[in-house]
């Protein structure tokens, strides 16, 4: 924020009017000092605005103001704040609010002559004294005109008025009931020209919003659009759709999906937590089983889980979840998981909204479901209920929630839309689809787009089973994507085509064993046949030597029977 | 308008009692406020105009209390004031108010019930 930039600059000073919303769209409240104009017709919570100023001033703010109604007593205030739980007694008695009623009633009323409003002025003077106000309320000062007729001294006299508070630095809120063709009956937004907001009420269909629009800004910039609010037991609630602007944090952190198959799909650990989900299908395509089987997997982390669910109780959720494996109620109790169940129709968006703020702010669940978002067109347009999801997806990434969105896609519409238009905000999209092949529907799903992961292109086969959500690989045949029991037939033509080349391996084994054996076998009758020649050889060597030996032994003893009966060398002469 | 002084003209008219004590008004006499913030033109030509309108209609009968707001701005929120001049009928009831300089004195004697009571 470039705030400190800001303040070194004469620029204009603004009150935070504590009303939620109100002040990011104007940039920090209503001008300081200045008067602002809250106009609209009857019922449309003008009052109530200027009166929640007026009081958040003083219990938030510390600036005292000073009320004063032209219309409804002290009493009536008291009243109708009561029952947003402001203790204006309390206020009064700690001197920090005045409510002068300021009662001009044309029958009681005579004019003659000259006069001037000088009685007003003093009384606000005395109240502003009395507490050091620096906040004034003037609740429907038109009022004045038909109590007095002498329309050129109020017109005067309303213009002195607005001078003086400026002069006085009075933040001031006034309101005005609409007129025909202009902001306000008597023409105030010609006396005001600082800031003018326009409250509305409309009923479209049977079902009220109240808007609010700032018309005028002198000075500053403002959100120009016209912003719904809603009136409920904690005041004014203004809900900007474009003030929380883009400049959120996100998380690298990733958590399951609770489907271990879209795990991997989605590259391995699963979605960024605070990143928006956004799962699409047609009916009965296993959607709820999904946000269940997420929930399940959160609240077993011990983290809380918001489920808003827009069809279905939640003793027919938990029933029905429980039919699949998943059993919910545990966390239920642990107080991990609530359900938020009721009609779309029930009150509009902008109540839908600020209840699923509310009760998000209250139970700080890291996990949002909506199931399904795609009906909430019942309860408005279909431009409202974009709008009041892209505002509900732009609060779940602010606050770092993963929010899990739940889209019906109607049979027969193109299927990678929606008609809410989210497509562009969320950052993983999952669809869901059924295949009819062979008689049959089959579950598949894929991912559409997965910001900033590397997720998964194929088409995988989706199985709701007893134990749960499973995903197996879908079988791509000749006619498409196998699903369903043609898949079931491809697996087991594959098995039994695995287990005949198992088969065919074995008896390979088994011949070559055969002729490793019968090789052996040759190789011990040639060792054998070389052996026995060996042996024959060595007998025959072996008998040989004997033979030789027997013949030098003859050859000696004939040779020394000669010399016995003559010498050698007689025997030589001879 | 009689040229008689507003003493003697009432004087026959009302009881004996009202004219005698003209300075302690009677518990049934008009009681009229004024209120004025300082002397401005305006609030010192409103009272000049009722007194003399009283002294010619309701003399001795009448009591006017002029209350600067200026001195005491916490009187104003009691008698709902918020033009100036205004007079307030207090007594007879009901409750009258009339604003501004009170320069239409016709007006003024219509309004205040006056006229009426000159009837009587």
């Amino acid at each position: 924020m470039p705030r400190a930039v800001r303040s070194r600059l004469p620029v204009l000073q603004k009150a935070p009017t504590g009303i939620s919303g109100f002040d990011d769209i104007t940039g920090g409240g209503v001008p300081r000092g200045r008067p602002t104009l809250v106009c609209g017709s009857a019922g449309c919570g003008k009052s109530l605005f200027a009166l929640e100023f007026l009081i958040r001033g003083a219990t938030q703010f510390g600036e005292n103001g000073v009320v004063m109604t032209f219309e409804e007593t002290a009493e009536d205030i008291r009243k109708n704040v009561a029952s947003l739980g402001f203790d204006v007694d309390q206020l009064i008695a700690d001197k920090k609010l005045v409510i002068d009623f300021v009662k001009v009633d044309r029958n009681e009323i005579e004019e003659n002559g000259e006069y001037d409003l000088e009685g007003l002025f003093i009384r606000l003077a005395h109240a502003i004294q009395t507490v050091g106000a620096k906040r004034v309320v003037l609740d429907t000062i038109e009022t004045l005109f038909s109590g007095l007729s002498n329309q050129a001294i109020l017109r005067s006299e309303l213009r002195r008025l607005f001078g003086w508070l400026k002069e006085r630095e009075m933040t001031t809120i006034i309101t005005g009931e609409r007129g025909d063709g202009q902001l306000t009956r008597q023409g105030l937004e010609e006396y005001v020209s600082d800031c003018v907001v326009l409250l509305d009420h409309r009923v479209v269909g049977q079902i009220s919003t109240r808007r609010l629009r700032v018309v005028k800004y002198r000075g500053s910039t403002h959100g120009t659009n016209e912003y719904p609010f809603l009136i409920d037991e904690e005041g004014i609630s203004v809900l900007p759709i474009t003030s929380s602007g883009l400049d959120y944090e996100v998380s690298p952190e990733r958590v399951t999906s609770g489907v271990e198959g879209v795990d991997q799909m989605l590259g391995g650990p699963g979605y960024y937590r605070g990143s928006t989900v956004l799962l699409t299908g047609t009916a009965g395509t296993g959607k709820s089983s999904m946000a269940a089987q997420l929930a399940r997997s959160t609240c077993a982390r011990g983290e809380r889980c918001l489920y808003f669910s827009f069809e279905e109780s939640p003793a027919q959720i938990l029933r029905n979840m429980k039919s699949i494996g998943i059993d919910l109620a545990p966390f239920v109790r642990k107080n991990l998981l609530r359900f938020h169940t009721t009609r779309p129709t029930v009150h509009g968006l902008e109540m839908h909204l600020v209840r699923m703020h509310k009760l998000i702010a209250e139970f700080k669940p890291t996990v949002v479901m909506v199931d399904p978002i795609s009906n909430m067109r019942a309860a408005g347009t279909l431009d409202e209920s974009t709008n009041m999801l892209v505002r509900l997806v732009d609060f779940l990434r602010k606050s770092n929630i993963l929010g899990f969105l739940i889209s019906l896609s109607a049979q027969g519409k193109a299927i990678e839309s929606t008609d809410e238009g989210l497509s562009s905000m969320v950052d993983t999209w999952l669809l869901l689809r059924d295949v009819e092949s062979n008689g049959e529907r089959n579950r598949l799903l894929y991912i559409l787009k997965s910001r900033g992961m590397a997720h998964s292109n194929q088409v995988r086969e989706f199985l709701i089973t007893p134990g749960g959500i499973r995903l197996v690989d879908a079988y791509l045949g000749e006619a498409g994507v196998l699903t369903g029991s043609a898949r079931l037939a491809q697996e087991a033509r594959e098995a039994r085509e695995a287990q005949l080349a198992a088969e065919e391996v074995e008896r390979k084994r088994l011949a070559l064993d055969h002729r490793r054996k019968s090789t052996e076998a040759q190789i011990e009758a040639l060792r054998a046949a070389y052996h026995a020649e060996l042996e024959e050889f060595e007998r025959i060597a072996a008998g040989e030597t004997e033979r030789r030996q027997e013949a030098e032994r003859i050859r000696q003893a004939m040779a020394r029977s000669r010399r016995i009966t003559g010498t050698p060398a007689l025997n030589g002469r001879k | 308008m009689k040229k008689d002084s507003p003493r003697r003209k009432a004087a026959p008219k009302a009881t004996a009692k009202r004219t005698t004590k003209s300075p302690e008004v009677p518990d049934d006499a008009w009681n009229l406020r004024l209120y004025v913030a300082g002397q401005t033109p305006k609030s010192l030509a409103a009272f000049s105009n009722l007194k003399r309108l009283c002294e010619e209609h309701l003399a001795g009968r009448y009591h006017i209390e002029v209350i600067d707001l200026l001195k005491h701005p916490e009187l104003a929120q009691n008698d709902q004031i918020v033009a100036l001049p205004t007079l307030v009928r207090k007594l007879p009831e009901p409750i009258k108010r009339i604003v501004g300089d009170l320069s239409k004195t016709e007006r003024v004697i219509v309004g205040m019930d006056i006229a009426k009571l000159d009837a009587i």
